[in-house]
C-alpha cells in the first residue's frame, strides 16, 4: 500500500496554521509557516525538503534479493517533525541513511532541498544523530561539539561559542571540561545532540537517539527534544519503535512495514505544537496512539 | 594506600632480587672455580674453600664476572675519567644514545608513512606489506655490514649509517600498529564523519590519527629497544671509536670480560631510559585519555 503525500500537505498546511492561531508563540516563525492560507492554497507543496520517489534499495542476499525499500513515495516539508516507526527490519533506519547519503537506493529518486543526497551532504545539509552518541573519547564534551564546525572551516573562537550555547541548550553547561565517559548515557546522547545541531543543519536527523535509555531519561530528553524543535522548526526526521515516542513528538508519523519494506500510513498528529508530557494522558493523544498501533497491526498481517 | 602497596611489594621483590643474586655468585664460583685453580690458587691443593670463593669473586678476566665486580667497574669508568674522555663508559652510552634516537625517529616517519600509504590504497596494502615482512626475517647482522658498506662508498659515515641500521629496526613495529590503528575507527565513527563531508585529510587528522594512538605507544617501546639492539650491533663491524658496540667489542678483543659486562648493563640501563622517556610521551600524549 502506498500513500501519495501530495495531496496530504494541504490539509497539514491549513491545520498547521489553525494550531498557530490557537497557541501563540512567543519564537519567530520559520516564513513558510507565516505564509497566509491563501499563498498556502496556491502553492500547496510548500517547499519539500525530502522528496522520495519510487525509491528502492534491494540487497543482494545469498538466495535471492531483499527488498529494504520498495517503491517509497514521500515528501517531508521544512519545518516538520516526521517519525518513521515500525518493527524491525521495516527499513526506517534504511530510509534515514538514504536521506543521509549513507546508503544509496537501487532505483527510483531521492531529493534533499532539490538535490541528490550525496550533494545536500556535501552542503553539510545534515545533522545525524546515532543510536549510539559517537562521542570521540579523546575529545572533552565541548571539543566533540566543536568538531563539524571546525570542519567547515569556523575560527576557534566562533566553534567555542556556538558550542557553549548549544551545550547551554541541552542542559549541559558547566560539563565543556568532561570527557565522555565521565558522562552519563543520557548526557552522552545530549552532547551528541548539541554536536549536530550546532552545526545548523537544515534537517536533523535521528536514529532511535533514545533507544538505549532508560525510560525516565528518555521521558526527559523527548520533552526537552519537543521544546528545541517548537522553538526552532527545524526540519525532523526521527526513528523510532516506541508508539508513545512518536506520537509524543511528531506532527507527521509514518507507520512502516517489513518484507518488503514499505509504508503503511501516513498519519497527521492532531495535537498542538505546544506539548508537554501531560499530553500522553489526554484522549487524543490516545486515540492517536490507537490509530499507529492499529496501522502497524494493518503492516503486520 | 600507595604506601601499603608499597609495602605489600617489597617483599617479595627483594626476595626474588636475593634469590637470583646468591645464584649468579653460586653460578660464579662453579664457573670460575676451574681458571682459579689451575692459575690463581697454590699448586697441590693447599688451599682452604675460603680462599677459592674468594678468589673466584675477584679475578682480572672472570668467565663470569659476580655483581659487586661489575657495579665496581661501572662505577670507575664512570666517575674516574673525565665526560669526554674515550675510557668514560658514558660517553658511550650517549654515542649510542644519540645513534638510536635518530634512527627511531627516522624509522616512526618511514613506518608512519608506510602505514598512510597501506591504509589508503589497496594496491600498496597489497604490495607493501609482503615485502615489510620480508625485510624483518633478514638477520640484522647480516645487513648490517652490506648497510654500512654501501653508504660509507658513498661517503656517509659516523652517526647516520648505525641510524639507518636502528632506522630498519625500528620501522616495522611502526607500520604494522599504525596500519591496525589507522583501522581502527569503527563505522559508526567514520558514518559521523562521512555525514560532516570531511575530506580524507581531515578524517586522518581529526579521527583516524587519534584512535591510531593507543596502538602506535607499545609498538614504539618495542621499537625503540629494536631499534637499541640495531645501533649496538650496528658499532660491531664498524670497528667504531666509540659507542656501546665499540666498548663491546674491544671487552670481547682483549678478554676483557668485565668492561663487557659494564657494557651489556649501561646497554640495559640505556634501553630502560629510552622506554622510560617513549612511556613519558605517552602519558603527555595519552595519559588523560580513557575508553569508556
Amino acid at each position: 500500500m502506498k500513500f501519495a503525500i501530495g495531496v496530504l500537505n494541504l490539509n497539514h498546511l491549513v491545520k498547521k496554521l489553525t494550531v498557530q492561531d490557537a497557541f501563540p508563540m512567543n519564537a519567530p516563525h520559520p516564513t513558510e509557516l507565516q505564509a497566509s492560507p491563501h499563498s498556502a492554497l496556491e502553492t500547496p507543496v510548500a517547499r519539500p525538503a525530502v522528496v522520495a520517489r519510487k525509491a528502492s534499495v534491494i540487497y543482494q542476499a545469498a538466495d535471492r534479493p531483499v527488498h529494504a525499500l520498495s517503491e517509497i513515495d514521500f515528501t517531508i516539508n521544512r519545518g516538520e517533525f516526521v517519525s518513521l516507526i515500525g518493527p524491525s527490519g521495516c527499513g526506517k533506519t534504511t530510509l534515514l541513511r538514504v536521506i543521509a547519503d549513507l546508503e544509496p537506493i537501487t532505483s527510483g529518486e531521492v531529493l534533499v532541498n532539490g538535490m541528490t543526497p550525496s550533494d545536500a551532504r556535501e552542503r553539510r545539509a545534515y545533522g545525524y544523530v546515532f543510536q549510539a552518541p559517537a562521542l570521540f573519547p579523546w575529545r572533552t564534551v565541548l571539543a566533540n561539539v566543536m568538531l563539524p564546525l571546525q570542519l567547515i572551516g569556523r575560527s576557534k573562537a566562533e566553534c567555542e561559542a556556538i558550542a557553549r550555547e548549544q551545550l547551554g541548550r541541552v542542559g549541559l553547561a558547566g560539563f565543556e571540561k568532561k570527557y565522555p565517559w565521565q558522562l552519563s548515557g543520557g548526557m552522552q546522547q545530549r552532547v551528541s545532540i548539541a554536536r549536530a545541531l550546532g552545526f545548523e543543519p537544515k534537517i536533523l536527523m535521528m536514529d532511535e537517539p533514545f533507544g538505549a535509555l532508560d525510560e525516565i531519561t528518555r521521558d526527559k530528553l523527548n520533552e526537552q527534544l519537543q521544546q528545541l524543535w517548537l522553538r526552532e522548526r527545524r526540519t525532523v526526521v526521527f526513528v523510532t519503535h516506541s508508539i508513545a515516542e512518536a506520537v509524543y513528538l511528531s506532527t507527521r508519523i509514518v507507520v512502516m512495514s517489513p518484507r518488503p519494506g514499505r509504508i503503511v500510513k501516513v498519519i497527521e498528529s492532531p495535537l498542538p505544537f505546544e506539548r508537554d508530557l501531560s499530553i500522553r494522558d489526554t484522549p487524543e493523544f490516545t486515540r492517536l496512539a490507537q490509530e499507529v498501533r492499529e496501522a502497524l497491526a494493518e503492516g503486520h498481517q | 594506600m600507595s604506601q601499603n602497596r608499597f609495602q605489600q611489594h617489597l617483599v617479595p621483590v627483594a626476595t626474588l632480587l636475593a634469590v637470583g643474586l646468591v645464584l649468579w655468585y653460586l653460578l660464579a664460583i662453579w664457573l670460575n672455580a676451574a681458571g682459579v685453580i689451575e692459575r690463581v690458587l697454590a699448586p697441590q691443593g693447599a688451599w682452604s674453600w675460603q680462599e677459592l670463593v674468594a678468589a673466584t669473586f675477584s679475578m682480572q678476566r672472570p668467565v663470569l664476572p659476580v655483581p659487586h665486580q661489575i657495579a665496581l667497574d661501572l662505577w670507575t669508568s664512570i666517575f674516574d675519567a673525565p665526560l669526554d674522555s674515550p675510557r668514560n663508559l658514558l660517553l658511550h652510552a650517549w654515542v649510542t644514545a644519540g645513534a638510536t634516537l635518530t634512527g627511531f625517529l627516522m624509522g616512526l616517519v618511514l613506518g608512519g608513512l608506510l602505514a598512510v600509504c597501506i591504509v589508503h590504497s589497496r594496491t600498496l596494502d597489497r604490495a607493501l606489506m609482503p615485502w615489510i615482512v620480508a625485510s624483518q626475517s633478514v638477520p640484522v647482522l647480516a645487513i648490517a655490514p652490506i648497510v654500512l658498506i654501501i653508504l660509507g662508498s658513498l661517503g656517509i659515515t659516523g652517526m647516520l649509517p648505525k641510524a639507518t641500521i636502528a632506522m630498519y629496526l625500528c620501522f616495522f613495529p611502526v607500520t604494522v600498529a599504525m596500519v591496525q590503528g589507522l583501522r581502527a575507527p569503527q563505522r559508526l565513527e567514520m558514518e559521523l564523519i562521512h555525514t560532516y563531508s570531511a575530506s580524507r585529510i581531515q578524517t586522518f587528522f581529526v579521527l583516524r590519527l587519534p584512535s591510531s594512538l593507543p596502538f602506535l605507544f607499545p609498538s614504539l617501546r618495542v621499537a625503540i629497544a629494536a631499534g637499541l639492539a640495531g645501533t649496538i650491533v650496528a658499532e660491531l663491524p664498524t670497528g667504531a671509536q666509540a659507542g656501546l658496540g665499540a666498548r663491546l667489542l674491544t671487552g670481547s678483543y682483549y678478554g676483557n670480560t668485565l668492561q663487557i659486562w659494564s657494557a651489556l648493563i649501561m646497554a640495559a640501563l640505556l634501553g630502560v631510559v629510552l622506554t622510560a622517556l617513549v612511556a613519558a610521551v605517552e602519558y603527555l600524549i595519552v595519559g588523560r585519555r580513557r575508553q569508556a
